[in-house]
């Protein structure tokens, strides 16, 4: 008979304030096989452990129910503390009475009836609890960074200082990212390139970090520690030991009519092309979809003016296996597309632009050579109106409901920058909020109003129309003053939101990483793992996590840098013994439970049995502990019941309804 | 019986669907109205005028028969507050209240525009009259 400790937390007011906790001890003490029940101001601190330490030792508990928070919050401190009295630590039971009763309750009387309910269900089910031990797994001792922009590369540079090696991998032909595209960088104006490229040459010179540009992962299996992954090489075209980095071949390339993704469909491109000149490798690739050789077989002409004979036209797509101790996820964002947002005119007129495009107009080696210009008529604006939150705060399905953050910031960089070097051009800013928390960041929005003259009017826009002489009608609303505005604009620059890049969803499923309903993967706790996936060994980067800008990227990126490499320092991991297991003497080899695994772990062997004299070969599941994550499908989907659940057992479940329905 | 100012502003919630709360000040529907010039009560106001629980001088504005129904601010509310439903909402209001007639045959002749189209009037006599 086990001899069951019950510990009722009152979490200062949180459970206490709804759950009449006296009131579970007093029903818990009551239970079968319970020799001991208390309650504590905050069972988590020092004095809360110290007295579930005494009571283990004085009462000779055999088991432990702590009624208290949610197991993703304390289930391993109370472990710890069991195991420091001499328990194993698998013999603790949390019965959640916060986020499962006390949180979602109003009513004391019906919230104390439940909190009993769960405590009895807990201490049902570790009455049949049996002791385990954690295994062993061993650690690669290597990274993998998707993602090659700047949350990418200061992840991988800081995991390369610590000595360990680091893959990126990066989808686009270079890395660098967005900010390699922008111009100036907020609040103090430094030029985006002339702070980032040397980070990209740091990152390439590496010897710690091996770089695969114009790739992709394509599996990942495995798991903390131990994870491989395939990673497709897209093919290049070009011979990346051989090339130069001439760049005869761009200038030659006779067709130039691809959209430059680089500079947002700006401009045109060519068909062999390197994205911007201080791309990363200087290699270029060859866009199989737009080349005239690969459409045609005609053309050829990069081949023949390469010097090094670098162009290969056979090249195949290679896919290179790795193995990793831990993965970092990096793959920023992209702007929302705007195709719902007819008021604006986005789509009807070239001079309505967004944020990023106007980014590119202004950098100087942008498609007008940072000349501030009209991409119609390439006329010089004089009038100029910003408008914030375009899909941005949106409670409606054209929208995202978040703030994106960055966009308060860089239009009063773009009105500023503007106002500063063209003083005859009027900038009017339509906003909702303006909001600048951050490092001086509010005296920067302040010196746009105060010293550069730039119009802020709070109020939105309701419809931009584009006249037939070429100027753009805006239609918009000053709260203050409250009245209608009706002005022309050479230019309106949409603030667009930003949301996560759209491949997130395929690698987040390949990493089993959750992400939330924007697609912004999820940290394992919001304020006290924020850098973690809930997937172990899956660390986040950048604003795949949530909008953020480059200081918050970069400090991010370095916290996700320290996880990997605590991960990465250790020789061996230890495994949750929790795990599926089966038994022989039920199992008919029907594979089920193979077909069910999503992580492989389970294999069948042969084995020979003697059954009443009668000698014959069977066939059987058997687990592999250091791939099973303890899931529990193969448990449900055993026909036969042969397979369990070490820690979640059958007898153990079933004991918990049985208790509930008590 | 009478009914509180409380007791309107719940009806209006309650006949638009619309929970005002969810506004968040941005004026995308003043932005959008082609009435606005018009309105003495403008329509984001009309938003806080609900919040507010200031529901006889909505009652009694002019902007309820400014408000072309046109929806722009439906559509383009990006809270989904949709402030043209409190006013629909408002209007309906006025209609069920006082159950007396809007329009009578005496007042035809005076409202006689020459750009006004005629059905209008006739239509609007079939439903404003008792």
């Amino acid at each position: 008979m086990q001899r069951i400790g019950v510990f009722v937390c009152h979490c200062g007011s949180n459970i206490a304030a709804t759950v009449d906790v006296k009131k579970v001890v007093e029903m818990a003490a009551l239970e079968p096989g319970v020799v001991h029940a208390e309650d504590y101001q905050y069972m988590c601190s020092e004095a809360g452990q110290a007295k579930i330490d005494a009571a283990i030792k004085e009462k000779n508990l055999t088991g432990i129910v702590v009624c208290s928070c949610s197991p993703r919050m304390h289930e391993t401190t109370f472990r710890n503390a069991a195991k420091r009295a001499g328990l194993n630590p698998y013999m603790v039971e949390i019965a959640n009475i916060r986020e499962h009763c006390s949180w979602i309750h109003k009513n004391m009387e019906e919230a104390t009836k439940k909190a009993v309910i769960l405590a009895r269900a807990a201490i049902a089910k570790v009455s049949l609890n049996t002791p385990l031990q954690q295994g062993e797994s061993r650690v690669t001792k290597r990274a993998l960074v998707i993602g090659g922009g700047i949350a990418g590369i200061q992840t991988a540079l800081d995991i390369a200082e610590a000595g360990y090696e680091v893959d990126i991998v990066e989808k686009t032909p270079s890395i660098g990212g967005r900010m390699s595209q922008l111009d100036k960088t907020f609040p103090t104006l430094d030029c985006s390139a002339c702070i980032l490229t040397p980070k990209m040459v740091e990152a390439s010179a590496h010897e710690k970090i091996n770089i695969y540009t114009y790739s992709e992962v394509e599996k990942v299996s495995g798991f903390v520690g131990d994870f491989t992954v395939d990673i497709r090489k897209k093919a290049r075209s070009v011979n990346m030991d051989k090339c130069t980095g001439c760049g005869v071949c761009q200038e030659k390339c006779p067709s130039k009519k691809t959209p430059n993704e680089f500079n947002r469909g700006l401009n045109t491109r060519s068909a062999i092309y390197t994205p911007f000149a201080q791309a990363i490798p200087n290699v270029p690739v060859i866009d199989r979809e737009h080349c005239t050789k690969f459409k045609t077989g005609k053309c050829g002409v990069c081949a023949k003016v390469c010097q090094a004979g670098a162009i290969e036209y056979d090249q195949q797509d290679e896919i290179v296996t790795e193995k990793y101790g831990a993965i970092v996820v990096a793959t920023g964002f992209d702007v929302i597309k705007l195709d719902q947002y007819d008021e604006y005119a986005y789509s009807q007129s070239p001079d309505v632009i967004t944020s990023l495009e106007l980014e590119r107009i202004m950098n100087a080696a942008g498609p007008t050579k940072g000349h501030l210009e009209r991409i119609s008529d390439h006329k010089a604006p004089k009038n100029m109106v910003f408008i914030q939150c375009v899909g941005s705060r949106c409670a409606d399905k054209r929208g995202k409901s978040y703030c994106s953050k960055i966009c308060c910031m860089y239009t009063a960089k773009h009105a500023m920058l503007i106002r500063d070097k063209y003083p005859d051009v009027n900038v009017t800013v339509f906003y909702i909020d303006v909001r600048t928390p951050g490092k001086n960041f509010d005296e920067f929005y302040r010196r746009a109003v105060e010293e550069y003259g730039v119009n802020y009017i709070k109020g939105q826009v309701g419809k931009v129309a584009p006249q037939p002489n070429g100027q753009l009608l805006v239609q918009g609303v000053d709260l203050i003053d409250n009245k209608q505005i009706l002005m022309e604009a050479d230019m309106v620059v949409l603030a667009a939101a930003i949301e996560p890049n759209k491949d997130v969803r395929k690698i987040a499923t390949m990493l089993t990483a959750s992400i939330d309903t924007n697609n912004f993967l999820t940290e394992a706790h919001p304020k006290l793992r924020p850098v973690e996936s809930p997937t172990a060994g899956v660390f986040l980067s950048g604003v795949c996590q949530g909008p953020k800008d480059i200081p918050e990227t970069v400090a991010q990126a370095g916290a996700a840098a320290v996880k990997a490499i605590g991960l990465l320092a250790k020789d061996k991991l230890l495994t949750n013994p929790c795990t599926a297991k089966s038994d022989e003497l039920l199992c008919n080899g029907c594979s089920t439970c193979a077909n069910v695994c999503p992580y492989g772990a389970i294999s069948y062997i042969d084995k020979e049995v003697n059954d009443h004299g009668i000698r014959e070969t069977r066939h059987f599941a058997q687990v592999n502990s250091a791939l099973c994550q303890g899931c529990g499908a193969c448990t449900v989907a055993c026909p036969s019941g042969a397979m369990d659940l070490q820690g979640f057992s059958n007898r153990q479940i079933i004991a918990e309804v049985d208790a509930i329905c008590r | 019986m009478m009914q509180s100012q409380k007791e309107k502003a719940e009806l209006i919630r309650e006949i638009s669907g619309v929970n005002p709360s969810k506004c968040m000040k941005c004026g995308k529907c003043s932005a959008s109205c082609p009435s606005f010039q018009e309105m003495d009560i403008k329509p984001h106001q009309f938003v806080s005028y609900v919040l507010h629980e200031d529901i006889d001088a909505l009652l009694e504005s002019k902007s309820l028969w400014k408000c072309l129904s046109c929806f722009a601010c439906v559509e383009r509310c990006p809270r989904d507050v949709k402030p043209g439903k409190l006013i629909d909402a408002a209007r309906q209001m006025v209609i069920r209240q006082k159950g007396a007639d809007y329009l009578s045959a005496d007042e035809i002749p005076e409202l006689l525009d020459p750009e006004l189209p005629q059905q209008l009037l006739v239509s609007a006599f079939r439903r404003y009259r008792r």
